[in-house]
Parts: C-alpha cells; sequence; structure tokens
C-alpha cells in the first residue's frame, strides 16, 4: 500500500471514529443529563420530570427544543472575538479525551504510548476555554467565576496528574488499553481500585474540583454569581457549556473506570461455571467480546457518573480558602505519598517474589 | 505508529464544527432576531445598569498559586517517565526519586511555611 493510501485510509477512519464518538458523546450527555434529574429528585424526595414522555425521559428533547428558539445575544461590551471562540475551545478538549479511552477491547480510536499525557494536555484547555469565556464577557460575575475557576482548576490539576501515577507505576505503561489488559491479568478483581485506594480517592475528589461539580463548584456559585463564567451566554452558546460539562463529566469517570475499575474487562455469560459454556458458548469470538467489554465499560462508567451526582446532590458547597487548602495541603502530599508507598510495596514485592519468602505476602496486593 | 496522529486535527475539527452547526442552525434558522429592542445588549448585573469596567486589577495570590503551580506540573512531568522504567532501575532508581520527591516535599513545606498557600 502507497503512503498515500496509508494517510488517505486513516483520514477517513478518523472522520468515521470521530463522528462515532460525537454520536456516542452526545447520547450519554442525554442520558446523563436525565439521569441528574431523576436522581437529585429521588434524593430530595421529589417525583423529578415525570410529564414530557414516560419518566420524564423527553425533558432533555424538550429543553433543548426551548433552548433553539432562544436568541442569541452579543452584549454590546464583550470582547468580540473571545466571547464568540470560547465555546469552540471548550467543545475540542472534551471530545479528545475519548481519542484514548478503550470502549472494549478493540474499540479504542487511537491508541497513543502516551496516552495519560496526552488526556492531561488536553484537559487543561478547559481552563483556557473558562477563562476566555469569562474576561471575554466583560461582566463582573464572569470575571469573578473566571477567576476562581483557573485558580481551582489549576490547583486540582496537580493533584490529579500526581494521583494516577501510582496507577502507571503498577501497569508499567502510559497507554490506557495496556493499563487494562494489566489489570485483567491480575485475575479476578485485579483492579487497580485495591492497590490504589488512596489514589483512587484523591483522583475522585480532585476529578470533582476539576468538573467544577458540587461541593467545589464555586466558579459557577448561582447564589453569589449568577452563573459565573456564561452569565452573558444565551441560547446555544450556552447550551454548549452545558454539554462540555456533561461530557466531561462522562469522560472523567469513563478514564477513572478504566484506571482504577479494569475498564471494559468482566465477566460474560459463558464464564458461568457449569452450565456458561453450553448455553452461551456461542457468545464467544471477537464481535461478542466487544460487546461485552463495551457493556462492563458503560456499567462503570455509569457507577461512578452515579457517585458525581450523588456527591453533588448530598455536600453543601465548599469555601474557596478551604478547597485550596485542602487541594494544596492536604490532596497534594497524600498523592505524593502514595506514589513513594506504591514505589516501596512494588519494590519489595520485586524483590521478595523471587527469594520465595513468606514475608512476600505483604506486599501481595501491590505484585 | 505516526499515522495516529492524524485523529487529533480530525477529532479538533469535527468538534468545532458540530459547535458551528449546533450554534448556527438555531441562530439563523429557528431563533428570533431583535438586538435592538430594550437594553437586552447591556451587560448583565441584576437588573441594575452596569458602572466601571470589569476587567479591574486582581489580587496577587493568583498569581502566586500559579507559580506554584508551574513548579509541580514540571515535577509530574519527570515523574512520568521514571514511572514507566522504575521496576528495571531497582533500587537505586527508587531512592534518587524519592530523593527528588523530598526535594519538592521541602519545597512545599517551604511555600506552607511563607504562607503562599494561604488563601486570605
Amino acid at each position: 500500500m502507497s503512503l498515500a493510501d496509508l494517510w488517505a485510509q486513516h483520514w477517513f477512519r478518523a472522520f468515521v471514529t470521530g463522528s462515532l464518538v460525537l454520536v456516542f458523546a452526545l447520547g450519554n450527555f442525554y442520558i446523563t443529563l436525565w439521569l441528574e434529574r431523576k436522581e437529585s429528585a429521588w434524593i430530595q424526595n421529589r417525583l423529578g420530570p415525570m410529564r414530557a414522555g414516560p419518566q420524564g425521559l423527553l425533558q432533555v428533547l424538550a429543553d433543548l427544543f426551548k433552548l433553539l428558539q432562544k436568541e442569541d445575544i452579543v452584549p454590546r461590551n464583550v470582547d468580540r472575538i473571545l466571547f464568540l471562540i470560547a465555546p469552540f475551545i471548550a467543545h475540542i478538549p472534551a471530545l479528545l479525551i475519548f481519542l484514548v479511552v478503550p470502549f472494549g477491547p478493540n474499540m479504542v480510536v487511537a491508541d497513543y504510548d502516551i496516552g495519560i499525557i496526552m488526556i492531561a494536555a488536553v484537559t487543561s484547555y478547559a481552563v483556557i476555554a473558562t477563562f476566555i469565556a469569562g474576561w471575554g464577557s466583560n461582566n463582573k460575575y464572569s470575571l469573578l467565576g473566571a477567576m476562581r475557576g483557573a485558580a481551582q482548576m489549576i490547583s486540582y490539576e496537580v493533584t490529579l496528574v500526581m494521583s494516577v501515577i501510582g496507577v502507571v507505576m503498577m501497569a508499567g505503561s502510559l497507554k490506557l488499553s495496556d493499563i487494562v489488559l494489566a489489570q485483567a491479568e491480575r485475575g479476578v478483581l485485579g483492579w487497580y481500585l485495591f492497590p490504589q485506594f488512596i489514589g483512587f480517592i484523591v483522583y475522585l475528589i480532585a476529578s470533582l474540583a476539576e468538573l467544577n461539580r458540587a461541593p467545589f463548584d464555586l466558579m459557577e456559585a448561582e447564589s453569589e454569581l449568577v452563573a459565573g463564567y456564561h452569565t452573558e451566554y444565551s441560547g446555544f452558546r450556552f447550551a454548549i457549556f452545558l454539554l462540555v460539562e456533561y461530557v466531561h463529566m462522562i469522560a472523567w469517570s469513563a478514564i477513572a473506570a478504566t484506571l482504577f475499575l479494569g475498564g471494559w474487562v468482566g465477566p460474560t455469560p459463558a464464564d458461568i461455571p457449569v452450565i456458561g459454556p453450553k448455553l452461551f458458548g456461542w457468545m464467544t469470538g471477537p464481535v461478542w467480546d466487544n460487546v461485552w467489554g463495551f457493556f462492563w465499560f458503560l456499567f462503570k462508567t455509569y457507577l461512578l457518573i452515579f457517585i458525581l451526582i450523588w456527591i453533588r446532590w448530598t455536600f453543601p458547597r465548599v469555601r474557596i480558602d478551604q478547597l485550596m487548602d485542602l487541594g494544596w495541603k492536604f490532596l497534594l502530599p497524600v498523592s505524593l505519598f502514595n506514589i513513594f508507598l506504591t514505589g516501596v510495596m512494588k519494590y519489595g514485592w520485586n524483590v521478595l517474589a523471587e527469594s520465595g519468602s513468606p514475608l512476600r505476602w505483604i506486599f501481595w496486593l501491590w505484585r | 505508529m505516526p499515522y495516529s496522529y492524524v485523529y487529533l486535527p480530525i477529532f479538533a475539527l469535527l468538534a468545532v464544527a458540530n459547535t458551528a452547526i449546533m450554534i448556527g442552525i438555531p441562530k439563523y434558522l429557528l431563533a428570533p432576531r431583535n438586538p435592538f429592542h430594550g437594553e437586552k445588549l447591556e451587560t448583565y448585573e441584576c437588573g441594575e445598569l452596569p458602572f466601571d469596567d470589569a476587567l479591574v486589577n486582581f489580587n496577587i495570590r493568583y498569581y502566586v498559586f500559579a507559580l506554584t503551580f508551574f513548579v509541580f506540573d514540571m515535577e509530574a512531568i519527570f515523574l512520568y517517565p521514571w514511572s514507566i522504567v522504575f521496576q528495571e532501575l531497582g533500587l537505586f532508581g527508587l531512592a534518587e526519586m524519592f530523593l527528588f520527591l523530598a526535594v519538592l516535599g521541602l519545597g512545599l513545606l517551604y511555600a506552607y511555611k511563607k504562607r503562599v498557600l494561604h488563601w486570605v
């Protein structure tokens, strides 16, 4: 195959997979928004949306139709260019994260060797989009929200990046599909959730702060700043920010599921001890592997989304000084300690596993 | 596989196109357009007419936090390559990186004691 053909093939595949990922992101945005409303209603002992469709399933669609009819206002005082490009910049990283996420055994768009660094690099653009939106709006509330948002997001980005290093040390690779396979090799429930429990908790808290969700939603604190950095946005420009917020939530949950919960690894009906192979033996092969992989991936992702929504509707908002103290004075030293612990334990297992000493079972979890 | 990096610009392009479509179609086909009615083009300030410019000087502590962030983000980039190969490096690599971590921990302690991390 000539070089030109190879390029053409990759361009074509990129367009197809990109469209599929876009559809995935939009579909899950819809489901997550509905889930958020229903779950918040459940927590607050309400019914939530009930009128539009069965169990309010069409409520999100109704809201989108409402937003479609809204006038697109660009206020007089804004910095026009920054104001207009902010939604575009916000949308790009939300989609780029899904490049490296393995949806199934063979369902990964571009399996970069530097997957995790790429995620860290791409997601830091969210700060820039937020700040452009806030600064460009030329509104006091927007600017305050954007300032707080920038300070908060860069602070927690450090913690987030540090908490993932433990997983990289365990797997010895930055490639996300390698990390999933390394967890699969560790056997039943060999997820990195258990040896990296500190890392997982730190990741969860830091990703909440990175997503600007309650209890860390200081940059769009409704009771203080109207709507924070998107106060001046109306109509579908506002809807883009909403979309991006939820797609980021799905993306962070998907990455957490991949790094800590084993990604697409999970039992299939063919794994049932006695009757499994007989009854469900036909459910094997590459296509079925992908189907079950995708199922487990979605299951774990939605489990984490459920937890994120649960946290949002349970805890009150923290103050900004408490937020910064938590990030810098507690979570960062804890994640540094996690790196230290993982290094010592992993080294201890590597040394003692060869000698066959009974002491090695202390380090067994970090094998 | 160097070709796989072609996915980055294409995905970015698709995101931009999606945003343009989602903003453009309602704007030009569905939404009403009457920008000069009333005072809707004024900056929103809870009903009051806005006074003064919003782009004011901001507190120095944001800058200090940005500097601290910069230091620790650099550190993270140094930690990543090490974390991949540390199992092959053995005890020396482990001790070396813990020395590095200790220096940075001291730096964090210094910043803490100098009240750099204190949000007024």
